[in-house]
């Protein structure tokens, strides 16, 4: 208790939403130095104990204890006072602001008069960016970036206020590699300056390499603080999930490749997006498509599902021709697409579960007057929350009292209940727990099994290498290199995705 | 650096409005050169002082994604209120003390809106509605549905008075367009307000007490409409309880026409008081044409339509 290095002490922490115990007296003891990280399926409580620590929830029992001295934290303003910062997985950016407004949010250099000195703070700005190797205009509208962007931008308003306390949810979920070590470096120096850093990840991996002590959290209690030298990868899983995990990605169906590819893209360009793709995926078969953030691949997902069409090109589902120019027209081409960013573009997050669940097709729930069958979407509902998994008591729930996990799983649910028989699932695992990946994989499998083509964009390689059948890369809107899974290599790979020089192009 | 030069021009919101107001004037003035006389010009100012007022008070509410009907209803309560008590026979106040009481009369129903629409989170549209109504019947009610005139002289010279030959309300108008401007543009306190209208998820965590700057805003919206009716009343020598109706909706239009958005986030108080130019330019200019007045409130309507709607396109571009 009386640890002098201790700087953040979270002592029997507990927080309850409706029928949910999402912490259940947990205790977190974090040294000024440290690099902490905090591990768990989602649902385990991570985000809730951050948020409590940043101030943006108030706990229903347990204290903090700041250098010593118990604090009470209100607001995420009382919380950046007492020099606590953090980057929420929520961006907390405000879109029709400038990079340097949002880094300086509420702490803008003014003169005497209370006006803000524009100049120097672009200034702060841009140093600030700098610090973190970051290319951005402080000038940039905020709206204007891309979603790594955006994310680069919030770390840099968290560092930029020099906490005694960082606490990183996910900061990596949609950053290039090269910007990863950027952060890293960053968390190390300032763990050099004795800053206590507090870092959630999925990624465990990155865990290893980068924390001091890790600890465990399950269904909302503390399992286990452990020094990162001192535990394994699958030291970490178990704990996490409390069982063995072998392997995740499932194994291949041994259905038939028919001898018309199901998609099949010819020549299909949007300028500025993509150039000239050519693209087949057979019935049960699933290609992954990698490339750096930017290489053009969710344009590209999104061009087949109409919601940005194409300019140019050809696309047949089962060797007609089709040509999307809206969702409604690529589904009843018989194309799916789960949004890589399921919050905005994905879930109604306000409504029931319910209704995510059969929104893509609510004409299949209502009478022949156009009327809702309540009793029927119901029943559905149920079947698909049992079938995929999505823990949840009630299907009148609203979505944005899920996990991310099942968050995930409601959003690829919906999707799959169309029966499409082309699939584009765009990061469908991102900020994913373990648990909840195994089972979206599966599911992905089984569709695939079931003679649909599943296009899976990831930026995770061991997601591609270990769910595809062939792999396509893709750089700067075009195709670099196309394997076969025997052949591809995460080595091969990533140099096919900067371009054959190595140097970076993002 | 073409593109770096128009995304710096871009940056300048009024520009467009601007340039739709300086097109207008110089196109009525190749018609007929006395539009732009300064008696013309002064018509239009005087028009247009008690909008500029409100807009003030407006831009900063629609920045923060908020909204304020009662505007018209509590510039003439206000004014009536002061009115009587300068005029009521068993109370005659000084008229400094009878203004002072109508500014407060404006802050307090502000004031109101605000602990409403910010601590118990009801929609400003229907919250600033039953406000306009309220304040409405209210002056109605003090006022028992009679006008209020022959005030204090030093009262009237707020409305009247001359200053190197521009007229009071002229005067204070501007002042305060070119006041709220630059606070709303470069004051911390201000600028919190493109925060909240933005992202108010945001603007809290980044630690900025949203709900007291709500609150204060919709105050600040009413006092200003106070100061404007009270003006207003000031120039006429004259409280009328129908004063001010439908002012709300001229305001709300000027503001969005000088490029504030009902989403919040956007506007600046210049691009307001150019709407407001733009908007009190139509009546002198239809006068100027040989056409009917009747013209005014469609030439406004697609005004405010084509300004929305260039607003949508120029930013898919």
């Amino acid at each position: 208790m009386n640890d002098p290095r201790t700087v953040l002490q979270g002592v029997g922490l507990s927080k309850r939403f409706g029928v949910v115990q999402a912490l259940d007296a947990v205790d977190l003891t974090v040294h000024a130095g440290e690099i902490h990280a905090l591990v768990g399926e989602n649902g385990a409580g991570k985000s809730t104990l951050i948020n409590i620590l940043a101030g943006v929830l108030r706990p229903d029992g347990g204290r903090i204890v700041l250098s010593g001295r118990e604090v009470r934290l209100r607001t995420a303003y009382e919380a950046a006072q007492a020099g606590i910062a953090a980057v929420f997985q929520e961006l907390s950016l405000v879109g029709t602001l400038s990079v340097a407004e949002n880094v300086l949010a509420n702490r803008q250099p003014v003169n005497r008069l209370n006006l803000i000195r524009t100049a120097e703070l672009r200034r702060r700005t841009r140093q600030a960016l700098q610090v973190l190797d970051v290319d951005l205009d402080p000038d940039a509208l905020v709206e204007r970036l891309s979603i790594a962007e955006r994310q680069l931008v919030e770390i840099v308003k968290a560092v930029s206020a020099s906490p005694r306390v960082l606490l990183l949810d996910e900061p990596t979920s949609s950053l290039t590699r090269r910007e990863t070590e950027a952060l890293f470096g960053l968390i190390r120096r300032l763990r050099a300056q004795g800053a206590a850093i507090v870092y959630i990840s999925h990624h465990l991996p990155e865990v290893l390499e980068l924390a001091d002590r890790v600890t465990v959290l399950r269904d909302g209690r503390h399992v286990a603080t452990r020094p990162a030298g001192d535990i394994t990868e699958n030291d970490l899983i178990r704990l996490m999930v409390g069982r063995e995990l072998r392997d995740i990605y499932g194994q291949r169906g041994m259905t038939e490749r028919g001898t018309v590819p199901r998609l099949c893209v010819r020549n299909l360009s949007r300028p500025g997006a993509f150039e000239a793709v050519d693209l087949e995926v057979s019935a049960g078969e699933i290609v992954g498509l990698a490339g750096l953030v930017g290489a053009g691949r969710s344009e590209l997902g999104r061009a087949l599902f109409g919601a940005e069409p194409a300019s140019s090109g050809r696309i047949e589902v089962d060797g007609q021709h089709v040509w999307p120019r809206t969702p409604t027209a690529a589904m009843r081409a018989g194309i799916a697409y789960v949004s890589e960013d399921r919050k905005e573009q994905g879930l109604y997050l306000r409504h029931a579960v319910r209704d995510n669940l059969v929104a893509p097709r609510l004409e299949r729930f209502s009478n022949r007057w156009g009327w809702l069958r309540d009793g029927a979407i119901d029943a559905y509902a149920r079947r698909a929350r049992d079938r995929f998994g999505v823990v949840t008591p009630d299907v009148h729930q609203p979505v944005e009292r899920l996990s991310g996990g099942n968050q995930q799983k409601v959003l690829l649910a919906g999707w799959i209940g169309i029966e499409p028989r082309v699939l584009i699932a765009d990061e469908p695992t991102r900020g994913v727990d373990v648990g909840a990946r195994t089972e979206i994989y599966g599911h992905l499998r089984d569709l695939a099994a079931n003679g649909a083509a599943v296009l899976l964009i990831s930026s995770d390689l061991q997601e591609i290498l270990g769910m595809s059948d062939r792999i396509v890369v893709m750089r700067t809107g075009r195709i670099a290199a196309r394997f076969d899974r025997d052949q591809a290599t995460e080595q091969a790979i990533i140099a096919a995705a900067l371009g054959a020089d190595g140097g970076g192009t993002s | 650096m073409t593109t770096a030069l128009l995304a710096r021009v871009g940056r300048f919101a009024e520009l467009r409005i601007l340039l739709v107001v300086v097109v207008f004037a110089g196109a009525m003035t190749a018609y007929d050169p006395r539009f732009l006389s300064s008696a013309t010009i002064n018509t239009i100012l005087l028009y247009l002082f008690g909008y500029a007022i409100m807009a003030c008070g407006m831009t900063v509410l629609l920045v923060s994604g908020g909204f304020d009907l009662s505007v018209g209803s509590v510039s003439a309560l206000a004014a009536m209120v002061a009115a009587v008590l300068m005029k009521d026979p068993s109370i005659q106040l000084a008229w400094p003390v009878a203004m002072l009481i109508g500014l407060t009369t404006g802050a307090a129903l502000g004031l109101f809106n605000g602990l409403i629409v910010a601590k118990l989170k009801i929609n400003p549209f229907i919250t600033t509605l039953g406000m306009m109504l309220l304040a409405r019947g209210l002056t109605y009610i003090v006022s028992g549905g009679i006008g209020q005139s022959g005030f204090d002289p030093g009262f009237c010279s707020l409305g009247q008075g001359v200053i190197a030959r521009v007229q009071m309300p002229i005067i204070i108008s501007l002042t305060l367009v070119a006041a709220a401007d630059l606070l709303l543009r470069k004051s911390r306190f201000f600028r919190q307000n493109y925060y909240i209208g933005g992202n108010e998820q945001a603007a809290w965590l980044s630690g900025i007490a949203v709900n007291r700057i709500k609150v204060l805003n919709y105050a600040l919206s009413g006092t200003l409409a106070a100061l404007a009716g009270l003006l207003f009343a000031a120039r006429l020598d004259s409280a009328m309880p129908n004063a001010g109706e439908g002012d709300e909706l001229k305001v709300i239009t000027a503001v969005i026409v000088g490029g504030a958005s009902l989403a919040g986030g956007k506007g600046t108080v210049l691009g307001a008081f150019l709407g407001c130019l733009l908007l009190a330019m139509i009546r002198p200019a239809i006068s100027f044409l040989p056409i009917e007045d009747h013209w005014e409130k469609a030439v406004v309507g697609a005004i405010l339509l084509i300004a929305v709607v260039l607003d949508r396109v120029g930013r898919r571009g």
